[in-house]
């Protein structure tokens, strides 16, 4: 058994609206068909983080598209647009779910897709990836990692832009969800996941959940202090497989 | 978790990035999750010219350590500044002609 090695190429896709959009592919060089994720970065913007979590995906037999949520703002670097969208008070929903839509489309457009499409993100981006579960069809899996304001508190934070709780939405979510969070995070905070992972059972959603003691937000980022390398290490396994169950089975190398 | 607090402060002045001055009128601080910084949570400042569209920013990530170690270095300044040629900063805007 060798590794499998990978392909990264910058590619557009059509965002909502009909805008065309800029994103980050990677996928490894293999035979066999490749389920697809589409991974939705968080509100400080599309960074190398962004990049390396979607090579990761790559490496583990996967396709991945990392939409630029911010290219409207443009031209400019990726920080600069991101600072010109929080000056602006973030992306609206609707046009993030429309941007997502279009990379799904995108990675079932691909020579060796098989069909199947799953949405990832991490902080707001699990937000986001949960606001897709319940929204959007044709997902068969959604990667939930940390994400705040699934649940809302505070109604002062339900704006224009970001209109519902996704909570409420549960209903319809129609694909497996799997949720990776920190015990020691605030936002979502344990008691809150508590809330989701009740919803979630009620309706008899397909789901599970894995929840980490000494580890806070973002915990799978190793270049910063939060990184948590047992717990990263765990819950990115526990991640592959579930991918591997609803959209795989994965590549691997022969 | 991300954050869309910002707060916004009007400036009065100028600033150099790499090798030119420029004017700059306002200041946004908040804090999130730096994109460069090796930090969970940074303060980050970003100073721009909104009258020139807003769209050219000098930025910073600052632990929050520093940040707070940064305010309380302005002020200190300026209040020892201050104190020190207050008395002829005051002449001095008091000599500025009114049209």
């Amino acid at each position: 058994m060798s590794y499998l090695g990978m392909t990264t190429r910058m590619v557009s896709f059509a965002g909502h609206g009909g805008a065309s959009g800029e994103a980050y592919y990677a996928a490894p060089d293999a035979a066999q068909a490749l389920g697809g994720i589409v991974l939705v970065h968080h509100m400080p913007g599309w960074d190398d983080w962004t990049q390396e979590a979607a090579r990761k995906l790559a490496h583990f037999g996967f396709a991945c598209i990392a939409p630029h949520l911010y290219f409207r703002e443009g031209p400019g670097s990726p920080d600069d647009l991101a600072a010109r969208a929080r000056t602006k008070g973030g992306v609206a929903d609707d046009q993030v779910m429309g941007d997502v839509k279009g990379c799904m489309d995108f990675l079932r457009a691909q020579a060796r897709s098989n069909g199947k499409v799953a949405v990832m993100g991490f902080c707001s981006g699990g937000r986001h990836a949960y606001l897709a579960g319940c929204t959007l069809p044709g997902l068969d899996a959604v990667v939930d990692c940390w994400g705040g304001n699934v649940v809302v508190d505070d109604p002062a934070d339900l704006t224009p832009a970001r209109p519902v709780a996704p909570i409420d939405l549960t209903k319809h979510l129609a694909a497996p969800l799997i949720g990776v969070f920190g015990n020691d995070d605030q936002r979502p905070s344990p008691a809150q996941v508590d809330r989701t992972e009740q919803t979630l059972k009620q309706l008899g959603k397909a789901y599970e959940f894995h929840r980490y003691d000494g580890a806070g937000h973002g915990f799978f980022a190793a270049e910063r202090p939060g990184y948590r390398a047992e717990q990263a290490t765990d819950a990115w396994r526990k991640v592959c497989a579930f991918l591997d169950k609803t959209i795989g089975p994965r590549a691997r190398a022969s | 978790m991300c954050s869309y607090i910002t707060e916004r402060v009007a400036l009065s002045g100028s600033a150099k990035g790499g090798t030119d001055w420029r004017r700059v009128d306002a200041a946004h601080v908040y804090f999130d999750h730096p994109f460069d910084a090796p930090l969970d949570h940074a303060l980050g400042l970003d100073i721009l010219s909104e009258a020139d569209g807003g769209r050219e920013r000098i930025a910073l990530e600052l632990s929050a350590e520093s940040a707070r170690a940064l305010a309380q270095a302005i002020l200190a300044a300026l209040a020892r500044g201050e104190a020190e040629h207050g008395a002829q900063a005051s002449a001095d805007q008091a000599s500025i002609p009114h049209y």
